[in-house]
């Protein structure tokens, strides 16, 4: 008991003023996120083996050039930014999907909820900040990603189908990838802040974008087509193409929209139960 | 200080916190005591706005815990359960609870150096034996430097010399002007800590009384007295109102006379004393007699033999 300074008095006004901002909890939020090794980890490996794969992807893309049919040629001659970010961020959304649920249902399989709580006992102020920090994030991480990703990618495509940033809707095409993965990771935060369990977390999310989406896909008629156009990951994934293709039922804004959507809704449900529920 | 008016709490159709009212009073150590499973956890997570209460209000200054600007500097906490991100230092973990509220970095290494832990600050807390982890804790609850304090069966795990830290932390901590409310299932550990004791039984208020009167009211004096003239002492001490009862190993168990005054009715009859000796209920078996009804968890004990 050395060094207490002078303690609060019941003078101190403990109620109704200015409380901490979300300057203070977007802070807290970025050292929690930095102080954990494995988080920082698995953002470098992410980025290290999106790049890999998709040099890997495209590499073997123009190597198989002569024995790929004529339509899906013409898909890559059409669309090589597509092509390109098509392949190694694949395996981004999926490290991003788990990071999404990590980044806050391990605070309560580890208790350190009630911590976060008891320092800031408005629960929304907490699942914003959290939100944001981690999107601003991953969207860093995912536009280095994505332009690393294109800038590997179109030398290697460039002998069957040149592309570069400059034409048309490329930089929208990988800009807007970078955006998918930001919103793509609160979708699964919104997701681990409602199911609140690692493990359930993260094979809920994955399977619904590993699973559900492409299964969605042999729905019958157009309704299943509708279906499978709306589900989050297929309509995110939109905005990566650099024109759009025959059958789409969605653009690369509309598609990004519905995501956008998807996120906005879990969010909010997240929001009400975080207040609704004992921590 | 702290307030309770008529908390309740259900889980499912069980009432786990059944309409308790009770003050935690500046100054003092409040022990807040009850068997396992009684509903303490419970009623602090609802001083503390973890849970909500399905009845009645807790206030810290008269405003719910919920309603704090800055908690931290109000009421410093520690939950029996861990709470520790099982990858973070004790660092960073203290340092992220300490930025929400604007706290600097200097009272973040204060508190890790108060609590003992500057050695390992830099360490995965995942790491950390029960004891550190505890301490840990102690540091966050401190960390606002709070008016009040809500420690949840602080002593679990702490070793002897962390047991008298810990008391000793707790009783200055009161002595400068603090709300200190500590939870224990050990009455005897609470004996020596707390000034104040609330003790409940399946949720509702046993008793609410200072330390001092607890146990005057729960423990009675006997005297254990040895004699090969058993039977002749104890109508002796029956005829002068005493009550004896004899001891499976044969010895008087005598109530309602003390030590001098059978020392010198043996004297005056000649009869000859090995032992004498003045003994005090243990508080233990008091607390236990009075939460007896309320225990949640019953075992079947054999009835140890000993005091009435």
């Amino acid at each position: 008991m050395s060094a207490t300074t002078a303690f609060a008095t019941g003078s101190r006004p403990v109620s109704g003023g200015r409380g901490p901002g979300l300057g203070n909890l977007m802070l807290s939020e970025w050292t929690k996120i930095r102080s954990v090794r494995s988080t920082v980890w698995s953002l470098a490996i992410l980025v290290v083996l999106t790049l890999v794969f998709t040099a890997l992807f495209t590499q073997m893309g123009v190597s198989n050039w002569d024995k790929a049919d004529a339509a899906q040629q013409a898909e890559m001659r059409l669309d090589p930014t597509g092509t390109i970010l098509g392949s190694g961020i694949l395996l981004s959304q999926l490290a991003v999907c788990v990071m999404g649920v990590m980044a806050i249902a391990s605070e309560y399989s580890t208790g350190m909820i009630r911590a976060s709580l008891l320092a800031v006992p408005r629960r929304v102020p907490v699942l914003a900040a959290k939100g944001a920090v981690f999107a601003l994030l991953v969207l860093a991480v995912g536009e280095v990603t994505a332009f690393g990703s294109f800038f590997i990618g179109a030398p290697i495509l460039d002998s069957k189908a040149p592309v570069s940033l400059g034409d048309p809707g490329v930089l929208r095409a990988v800009v807007g990838c970078g955006l998918y993965l930001a919103l793509l990771g609160l979708f699964a935060l919104a997701a681990g802040a409602i199911i609140r369990h690692t493990a359930a977390g993260i094979t809920v999310v994955v399977g619904f974008v590993l699973v559900i989406t492409p299964m969605a896909d042999l729905l019958p008629g157009s309704v299943g087509e509708h279906i499978h156009a709306w589900l989050p990951t297929q309509a995110g994934f939109m905005i990566t193409q650099q024109h759009s293709r025959a059958g789409d039922l969605l653009g690369p804004w509309e598609g990004l929209g519905v995501l956008a959507l998807w996120t906005a809704v879990l969010l909010a449900v997240a929001a009400v139960q975080m207040r609704r529920r004992d921590a | 200080m702290i307030e309770a008016k008529n908390l309740t709490k259900r889980y499912g159709d069980k009432t786990v916190v059944d309409d308790l009212s009770f003050t935690v009073e500046p100054g003092r150590v409040t022990g807040f005591l009850g068997p396992n499973g009684a509903g303490k956890s419970t009623t602090m997570r609802l001083l503390l706005g973890l849970d909500r209460p399905d009845a009645g209000e807790a206030t810290v200054n008269g405003v719910p815990y919920r309603e704090l600007d800055r908690p931290l500097s109000v009421v410093g906490a520690l939950l029996e359960a861990r709470a520790v991100h099982t990858g973070r230092s004790a660092f960073h973990h203290l340092l992220c609870l300490a930025q929400t509220q604007g706290i600097g970095r200097r009272r973040v290494e204060e508190v890790i150096e108060q609590v003992g832990l500057a050695s390992v600050a830099h360490k995965r807390a995942g790491g950390f034996s029960l004891g550190m982890g505890q301490r840990l804790g102690i540091a966050a609850a401190l960390l606002g430097d709070p008016a009040a304090l809500v420690l949840d069966e602080p002593v679990n795990g702490l070793d002897p010399e962390g047991i008298v830290w810990i008391r000793n932390l707790m009783k200055s901590l009161a002595a400068e002007g603090r709300a200190v409310f500590v939870s224990s299932h050990l009455m005897n550990e609470m004996a020596v800590t707390a000034d104040h004791l609330i003790v409940i039984g399946r949720g509702r208020l046993v008793a609410d009384c200072s330390t001092e009167e607890f146990i005057e009211r729960s423990t009675e004096r006997s005297v254990l007295v040895r004699t090969p003239d058993g039977t002749q002492l104890a109508g002796l001490l029956r005829r002068e109102g005493a009550t004896v009862t004899r001891t499976a190993e044969g010895d008087l168990d005598v109530t309602g006379i003390e030590a001098p005054r059978i020392a010198e009715l043996a004297a005056a009859d000649g009869l000859v004393l090995h032992e004498l000796t003045t003994r005090r209920g243990s508080l233990e078996e008091a607390f236990m007699e009075l939460t007896r009804d309320a225990v949640e968890y019953d075992a079947d004990v054999p009835a140890a033999g000993g005091v009435k």
